[in-house]
């Protein structure tokens, strides 16, 4: 118990470093996987395979991989980036970490979403229509609020893999809760006290999520409670 | 073509590792997952609390933290026990154990889950109907609860295959000579990571399409004579 009340600083640090982490690359994530499920639905093979090839390659994939690949992969194209000015971004862990995370939630989400558009009532849509609505009024109103609503109890989960994927940039040296418990216990080889103490807090901040989500949703769906008496 | 510089035949011997470990864990995750769901359908509380404990815990917990607690965790418990018995012992975790038991520890408790949705999905009138012929609740299960249960357990087994099969690159983090480890060290041999790291996510995809296309002839297999 000592080490953890004597380095109760670093572990705070590391809490804040993975929920920001995660915060930072689930904002950037959701940006990117509304156009993609878009795309993903489009009639014309120009728009829709590129946008397939994405999700295919990166929910194929392990995060690992794909974290490796951008921060240690990049250093076989220095030179290149290096002309490019992008050297200064690819040399950085924490860019590296945030541009993975981001680009393998927003595969997953946009996929979840897919199944949210997807499950839009044909009836709500030609109701739209009949009432002249078209293109992207019909998806600002009607498809795309309602597609959201569908997808979060899915999306929830996606947040919760998230929040625990974020541990994996430990491994390119990003001083978050596991990095921070790793180094910790390489100098004080209490390794299952503070492992312990970290798999703790990330159950706290799991529950945290899936209880904030669950707020959510009861709010959203007001319409479908009964009316409390009066 | 890429050049590999004759690293193709270690990624591929990384990857049959890779199957390897995922097979066995997955095993290991089905039984586990067996056990779970029977113990959180079960008439007895403390089996009830238990089973919940365990998926609760697991699920909430990042992989790579248990795998790390596993392998590095056991033996200083081992040790410091041995110790305060008096009998020093050096103990060490062979990170292919370690690996396997880890992740098929893991991904029982979502096959747990899995398990008790397909069991829930057997119309209950089945078991009644088992129970009106006289047969006793052991043999009804072997014989007719099982049997239906594995139909609506397949589609879910497949995604949580699916989801192991990606988690295997962690155990490279405990050394162990999977794909991402032999890849890792032919990335630093060539110094042309992105070469190699791009090769291992190649093979992952392709085991991700193999299995894709083994879980669809699966499942039309289950739903034979239904349609």
């Amino acid at each position: 118990m000592a080490v953890i009340v004597g380095h109760l600083g670093q572990f705070a640090s590391g809490l804040v470093l993975t929920v920001e982490v995660t915060l930072l690359s689930l904002a950037a994530g959701l940006l990117l996987a509304v156009p993609v499920a878009l795309l993903r639905e489009a009639r014309h093979p120009a728009l829709w395979i590129p946008a397939y090839g994405y999700t295919f390659y990166f929910r194929g994939t392990p995060l690992l991989v794909q974290l490796f690949l951008c921060y240690y992969g990049a250093g076989q194209f220095r030179d290149q980036l290096e002309a490019a000015g992008l050297w200064v971004w690819f040399r950085e862990p924490y860019f590296c970490a945030l541009l993975t995370l981001a680009l393998n939630t927003g595969a997953y989400t946009a996929e979840i979403f897919r199944g949210g558009i997807r499950g839009v009532p044909r009836g709500e849509i030609e109701a739209a229509r009949a009432c002249g609505m078209s293109g992207i009024l019909l998806y600002r109103r009607i498809v795309l609020p309602k597609a959201f609503r569908l997808a979060l109890p899915a999306y929830s989960n996606e947040v919760v893999f998230l929040l625990q994927s974020t541990s994996l940039v430990s491994i390119i040296t990003l001083m978050d809760l596991t990095g921070v418990a790793r180094v910790l216990i390489a100098r004080t080889f209490m390794v299952y006290e503070i492992f312990i103490f970290i798999g703790a807090l990330y159950l706290a901040l799991t529950y945290f999520v899936l209880w904030v989500f669950r707020c959510v949703e009861w709010r959203l769906s007001a319409h479908m409670r009964q009316a409390p008496e009066a | 073509m890429m050049d590999l510089h004759g690293y193709g035949w270690m990624l591929w011997e990384g990857a049959v590792m890779t199957l390897v470990v995922a097979v066995l864990a997955m095993t290991l995750g089905c039984v586990l997952g067996l056990v779970g769901a029977v113990a959180k359908l079960s008439v007895r509380s403390g089996l009830r609390r238990a089973a919940d404990l365990y998926t609760t815990v697991v699920r909430g917990v990042p992989e790579l933290v248990l795998i790390l607690l596993v392998y590095y965790g056991v033996p200083t418990v081992a040790q410091d026990l041995a110790e305060t018995w008096g009998e020093p012992v050096v103990f060490d975790l062979d990170p292919f154990i370690a690996g396997v038991l880890t992740l098929g520890f893991i991904y029982g408790a979502f096959a747990t889950e899995v398990f008790r949705g397909a069991f829930l999905s057997v119309p209950r009138g089945q078991i009644e109907a088992a129970s009106s012929l006289g047969m006793r609740p052991g043999l009804a299960f072997r014989k007719i609860l099982f049997p239906q249960m594995l139909r609506y357990a397949l589609p879910g087994l497949g995604n949580v295959w699916l989801v192991l099969l990606k988690a295997t690159a962690l155990v490279s983090v405990i050394q162990l000579e999977d794909l991402m480890r032999k890849a890792q060290i032919a990335a630093g041999a060539t110094r042309e990571p992105f070469t190699f790291y791009f090769s291992a996510s190649l093979l992952f995809l392709g085991l991700t399409v193999v299995s894709l296309y083994a879980i669809r002839r699966g499942e039309r297999w289950a739903e034979r004579g239904l349609r």
